[in-house]
């Protein structure tokens, strides 16, 4: 377990493992804040700003905490950092506090935290545990915008607004509408656009794997017979 | 045996809700005053968007009516509320008053409501509402400036019959698609004129006196300060004996 490579890390956060189309954790928040490019971005920020911290705190003490209460320790770090997040949200980007409002204490519910510490920081060191918090965090920030750019260029004609919410008054003209002033396509900025946007995107994903798949089966010479191929679908490595 | 091992987990445990307690109090007391201040200028940013910096020159934010419990239900109140109070060299101009309607699509629309002293309204803003993305929300000055067709408007202009959507004989819009949402806002807008004829000579009243009060104040501060200056020059005269 301990001799995962860097490259390894990063390929599962990013794509092979990513925890928002592969293993389907923290759906809540990804449906539920993702119907403009601002919300999804600065949710996926704090959720990566606890998902490094929470990695690295829970490697560090990894030798010193017993199995026994080894969850509820999990449990405090990470509710901690969320709480620090969330007061560090208000204090800076308030209107966006406003916005994404209980989504953000609710991070400390995303299954994807509680899961790499448990799966991976608490049986790694302290540096991979750290690049691996990093890397499923942007993998999470990854889907997230795509779901917020797609939904919000759909379903209300704009892309990139209000990201002064964000980034301070100069990024009030960054707003692009490509489609005009009256475009709206309400299924999409709809609950249901979230799940059925979502669903695409797993399906793309799929469709690039298997077809990077093929062309890896047609260089390799014909399979030896009697062989069998397992079929894997996601793992919490 | 057992008992050890229950001895140290919970030691452990213990520390480590310590440490985080106090890794978040002190978050909490470098966050406080910020946030404060945000939460300050969030609530102002929507009160000026009403009543403009040119109009007014007094601290909106702090210069307050309570809202006497009688008229709760009237603006839709349930837990009462404060008018803020716009004032220029120190005659009041207008008043920005909270209101809640339940009728909407779905859940509360709550917003605020300026009203200048001769009855006409100087602007209203939804704070707060769960009405459809692309349907309802038009409410919303983000979405739709429908909102400011009520500028300028009064209890006479239009009259009782006229606050009413165009499809009900008003003299307001409803959206395509969506017209339970703007009869309520409309509504409510009607009835928190109605409240403020009631009300408005108490509220000249009561800001004339309070406008003395806010003024008493500001010369106690001053007598503060200038205590504070005495009581600073002995001191600076016993250092310059040392």
């Amino acid at each position: 377990m301990s001799d995962v490579t860097a490259s390894d890390v990063v390929k599962n956060g990013l794509w092979t493992n990513n925890p928002a189309l592969v293993q389907l954790l923290g759906l809540c928040p990804l449906l539920a804040v993702t119907g403009s490019v601002v919300n999804a971005l600065g949710l996926g920020i704090a959720t990566l700003a606890v998902l490094v911290g929470s990695n690295t705190i829970v490697s560090l003490i990894r030798n010193h905490v017993s199995d026994a209460v080894r969850l509820p320790a999990f449990v405090i770090i990470i509710a901690a950092f969320v709480t620090c997040a969330e007061l560090l949200m208000k204090a800076f980007t308030y209107d966006l506090y406003q916005i994404l409002g209980i989504f953000i204490p609710l991070i400390v519910t995303n299954c994807a935290i509680l899961g790499r510490a448990e799966a991976f920081a608490s049986k790694n060191k302290v540096g991979i545990a750290a690049l691996d918090g990093l890397m499923m965090g942007l993998g999470f920030l990854a889907v997230l915008v795509a779901l917020g750019a797609i939904r919000e260029l759909l379903g209300s004609g704009t892309l990139f607004a209000d990201m002064h919410l964000l980034f301070g008054p100069m990024a009030s003209t960054w707003m692009l509408q490509p489609f005009g002033d009256n475009y709206s396509f309400l299924i999409v900025v709809l609950p249901p656009g979230a799940f059925l946007v979502t669903g695409f995107l797993i399906a793309i994903k799929n469709a690039i794997d298997t077809a990077n798949k093929r062309r890896a089966d047609a260089q390799r010479d014909a399979p030896v017979k009697g062989a069998k191929r397992i079929r894997t679908t996601g793992h919490i490595s | 045996m057992i008992l050890q091992s229950i001895r140290f987990n919970a030691i452990v445990l213990a520390v480590f809700a310590l440490v985080t307690a106090i890794i978040l109090a002190s978050t909490d007391t470098l966050t406080r005053d910020r946030i404060a201040d945000s939460e300050r200028k969030a609530a102002q940013r929507k009160l000026l968007e009403i009543i403009p910096i040119e109009r007014h020159d007094n601290d909106l934010l702090m210069d307050v009516q309570p809202i006497p419990e009688r008229f709760w239900a009237k603006l839709g109140l349930k837990k009462g509320g404060d008018i803020h109070i716009a004032r220029s060299d120190g005659q009041p101009v207008a008043a920005i008053i909270p209101a809640l309607t339940p009728d909407g699509y779905s859940g509360n629309i709550a917003m605020i409501i300026g009203i200048n002293f001769d009855g006409t309204i100087a602007g209203v803003r939804v704070t707060e509402h769960r009405e459809t993305p692309g349907l309802g929300d038009k409410v919303d000055l983000k979405k739709s400036d429908w909102i400011l067709d009520f500028n300028g408007k009064s209890l006479v202009n239009p009259d009782k019959s006229g606050w009413d959507v165009k499809k009900n004989g008003g003299a307001y819009d409803q959206f395509t698609g969506a017209t339970i949402t703007p009869r309520a806002v409309i509504h409510q807008i009607a009835k928190t004129l109605e409240y403020f004829t009631e009300d408005s000579e108490r509220l000249l009243i009561e800001a004339a006196k309070s406008k003395s009060d806010l003024e008493l104040i500001g010369s106690l501060e001053q007598m503060n300060s200038l205590e504070r200056i005495d009581s600073l020059e002995p001191m600076r005269i016993e250092t310059n004996n040392e």
